[in-house]
């Protein structure tokens, strides 16, 4: 019955979003108040009622209901609560229901929190997110609808794929998935002023904390899925360029293009066409990463459904949104006059520097990963690309971005002097190179890669942090101090996140150029050298799971003699999903982390084992999270909560642009 | 050739039991160097019944076999660029993951390097142009705005 009403209400849902994305857009051409008000009690009635259903499956899968087919599919009685919860959106139907619900979440978010939101120009960004809303209930109800019932409920399930039955993973999803859709925001709001036909400062103050929100969660989302491969897949790798990874990556490298050159509008009231653009692009991408994980067109390892019908209505949404609103942008571009004119050397060309870069960068892995598809399609040419292809294209934009990021964080708006911005970066960029040489002489024979990595995260961090203390002004240093703590939260923000950005670089150098690796065959009872410790394999044992058996060893690893750690590397075999999985064992250090993998038994009585030390990957995880650390504390910033609603003229005055 | 790559598919994908996990000890070679120099090579090689793996990390039986393969070729005495040219010649290009700068490959190459030109080009011209409009100064109307508040 419950499963019943759920399915009912994702209908209605529907229903109330196709009212809600055309009786506000009408009542705002009509200037109808009445007509404009509907958007707000439809966009809360529709996450309401998506929530219902959602609610609804989740108790299906929680009480392991298996008349539905999903349950059935995703599920098993067996499986531990956690993975029960997560199996709603381990699968293709129950991602889309929530990919749905996020959706009706940030529309009444939208509501909520756009209280002092220009009525017009409220109604037309409720009613774009309602025709998001409507596109993606149809597809659900019409391709993948998870509210199936089965005639002749089998007694239990075929459970979750073992992979997904992992924390990280229990959260990857949810949070990648506010990332992709938190960007419809960006994307309706650059509609609506599309369809509107102005952009001035105070669009670039609503629509830059929906980014950051959307950027934020995505950077999260990323990491966590990043973090996942590198303990779950067993070989110690964080980062394959699979074109799924690739589909989070292109919005990730947009939004974060979106909001520098949202602060350019916001501010000087400049490259409001490109940021309008880059809006309905960085959307376009989440659509089409949407699309390369749901279609399975490009096949890599995450692609849980492949059924072409789903892969074309996908195509059919991506090619309405992005057609209809590339045409609008096209049609009302050029009356978007840029008021703030800037100098060549300004923070203004630098922050489009970093939008070129930025920009460009996405459209390598976006080309990359696409190839493949084109070369046989019209070359007929069956090829390849990966990881190296996507390391040498990629990789020259990171050290462009980060070699002129300290500088443009420091310019000065409108005209600046490069000579007067390095002054205060002098002792980084001294600093960066000395540690830069000494870590090459010190490393002498291996590639160049540690050494480059040091040079641009200290460049980086140490940039940002220079870049916060000369706001605090000159003078005594007790009262720079004071102000470094009154400083803005943006600045904070600003600082973090940079900071995060180089802590990443250095991290994702040190981990490629200085891993150490080990394979080999040890009996039970042998020890062996491990860079700088010793490993001693003590036993293997069997070991009986919830709903796996798992073939355990314990792993003593000891240096100079006093024990550093046991670890307890596993090889597990779900025998319902008929699925082994490898499940490294971490030892996480501050400056390492020991990773040991069990591998087979082997015919001399040993077994087959594979140890790495990961330098620094535990910073590569702070990196990230320091990222969205510092968008958070943007976010927070009292500019968006005070003045945010302060449009420099009445609303009514403004003249549409037709 | 596709024929060739699905039937491999078929062939190798369904008798795997376990995994193998990446590069297993036994396929070693006895020589540091010739060893290094394999998995080196294995890296950029694709696993052609995995998605976008290499052979070196892949689970699957049939990049056991290719690892053995090249480490076959070396130990023949083959030099790196003839053991990937005899995988090649077997399989096709679509075992290098690295796709190699030729023919209509050249525009995939090129793609990222000239949107960077065109980009940094369209922008440098449009705020030049902006730049210069605005130094050009004050329009009449501004101009006699402020020849009117200097006489105040």
């Amino acid at each position: 019955m419950i499963v019943e009403l759920g399915h009912f209400a994702l209908i209605l849902a529907l229903a109330v979003a196709m009212i809600q994305s055309i009786v506000p857009l009408v009542g705002a051409e009509r200037r109808n108040a009445a007509w404009m008000a509907v958007g707000d009690p439809a966009a809360v009635a529709q996450f309401l009622l998506i929530g219902f259903s959602f609610a609804a499956l989740t108790y299906a899968f929680v009480v392991s209901d298996f008349s539905l087919s999903l349950v059935v599919g995703n599920s098993h009685t067996l499986k531990p609560m956690l993975y029960k919860i997560s199996g709603v959106w381990g699968n293709h139907e129950g991602s889309l229901l929530l990919w749905v619900l996020i959706l009706a979440l940030f529309g009444a978010c939208a509501v909520w929190f756009g209280q002092n939101l220009p009525p017009q120009l409220k109604a037309r960004v409720l009613a774009v997110q309602g025709m998001i809303g409507v596109a993606f209930l149809l597809f659900m109800l019409l391709t993948s609808n998870p509210f199936l019932r089965l005639e002749i409920p089998p007694l239990d399930g075929q459970d979750l794929n073992p992979l997904l039955q992992d924390p990280g993973l229990a959260f990857h999803p949810p949070f990648l998935y506010l990332g992709y859709v938190g960007l419809s925001m960006s994307f309706s709001f650059a509609v609506a002023a599309l369809i509107e036909g102005r952009v001035d400062a105070a669009w670039g103050r609503w629509v830059r904390p929906w980014t950051l929100a959307a950027w934020v969660f995505l950077t999260i989302g990323i990491a966590l899925g990043s973090w996942w491969a590198y303990y779950e897949l067993g070989w110690g790798g964080f980062w394959f360029w699979d074109p799924v990874e690739n589909a989070s990556f292109m919005p990730w490298l947009l939004a974060a293009a979106l909001l520098h050159s949202a602060i350019v509008v916001e501010k000087r009231e400049s490259l409001k066409a490109w940021t309008i653009l880059l809006a309905i692009l960085a959307f376009g991408f989440s659509l089409i990463g949407t699309f390369i994980v749901r279609s399975g067109v490009i096949t890599s390892v995450h692609a849980f459904a492949n059924d072409p019908d789903r892969g074309v209505f996908i195509l059919l949404i991506l090619g309405v949104f992005m057609g209809g609103a590339l045409t609008l942008f096209a049609a009302r571009a050029g009356s978007m006059e840029a008021k703030g004119v800037f100098g060549t050397v300004s923070r203004e060309s630098a922050l489009v520097a970093n939008n070129i870069l930025l920009a460009v960068s996405a459209f390598v892995v976006f080309f990359g990963t696409i190839w493949p598809l084109v070369a046989e399609l019209v070359f007929d040419r069956k090829l390849s690309v990966g990881e190296p292809f996507f390391n040498a294209a990629f990789s020259p934009f990171v050290v462009a971005l980060a070699m002129i990021l300290p500088f443009g964080a420091m310019m000065p708006w409108k005209r600046g002097d490069v000579g007067r911005a390095l002054r205060p970066l002098w002792p980084v960029a001294l600093l960066s190179i000395s540690l830069g040489a000494l870590v090459w002489a010190m490393q002498t024979g291996r590639s160049a890669l540690g050494p480059v990595g040091v040079i641009l995260g200290i460049w980086v961090v140490g940039g940002a942090l220079v870049d916060l203390w000369t706001r605090t002004g000159r003078g005594a240093l007790s009262g720079r101090f004071a102000r470094l703590a009154r400083l803005p939260r943006a600045d904070w923000g600003k600082a973090v996140s940079h900071g995060g950005l180089g802590v990443t670089i250095f991290a994702v150098s040190a981990m490629l150029a200085w891993k150490t690796e080990d394979i080999r065959v040890v009996p039970v009872g042998g020890s062996y050298a491990l860079g700088a410790y010793e490993v001693t394999l003590v036993d293997v044992r069997e070991v009986a799971g919830p709903n796996y058996q798992s073939t355990m060893a314990e792993m003593r690893v000891t240096r100079d003699g006093d024990e550093v750690v046991t670890l307890f590397p596993e090889k597990r075999i779900y025998p319902v999903a008929g699925m082994p999985t490898t499940e490294a064992a971490i030892d996480y250090g501050f400056l390492r982390d020991i990773y040991l993998v069990i591998g087979d038994p082997q015919e001399n009585g040993g077994w087959a084992v594979r140890s790495y030390i990961e330098p620094f990957a535990n910073w590569l995880w702070a990196g990230c999270l320091l990222m969205a650390l510092g968008g958070l504390l943007s976010l927070t910033d009292r500019r968006y909560r005070v003045a945010a609603g302060a449009r420099r003229e009445p609303v009514a005055a403004g003249v549409p642009a037709e | 050739m596709r024929g060739l790559v699905l039937a491999l598919m078929l062939a190798v994908a369904l008798p795997v039991a376990g995994p193998v996990l990446a590069v297993q000890p036994d396929e070693m070679l006895a020589d540091p160097a010739l060893e290094a120099r394999a998995r080196a090579l294995s890296k950029g090689l694709r696993c052609l019944v995995c998605r976008t793996e290499n052979i070196d990390d892949s689970d699957a039986q049939l990049a056991r076999d290719l690892r053995l393969l090249v480490r076959e070729r070396l130990v023949a005495g083959d030099t790196d660029e003839e053991a990937v040219a005899f995988l090649v010649d077997r399989y096709g290009e679509y075992v290098l993951l690295n796709p190699p700068a030729t023919g209509a490959n050249i525009l995939l190459w090129i793609a990222g390097p000239a949107m960077l030109l065109a980009g940094a080009g369209i922008a440098f011209v449009t705020f030049r142009r902006r730049g210069t409009a605005a130094a050009d100064g004050l329009n009449a109307e501004e101009a006699a705005r402020v020849a009117e508040i200097m006489k105040e």
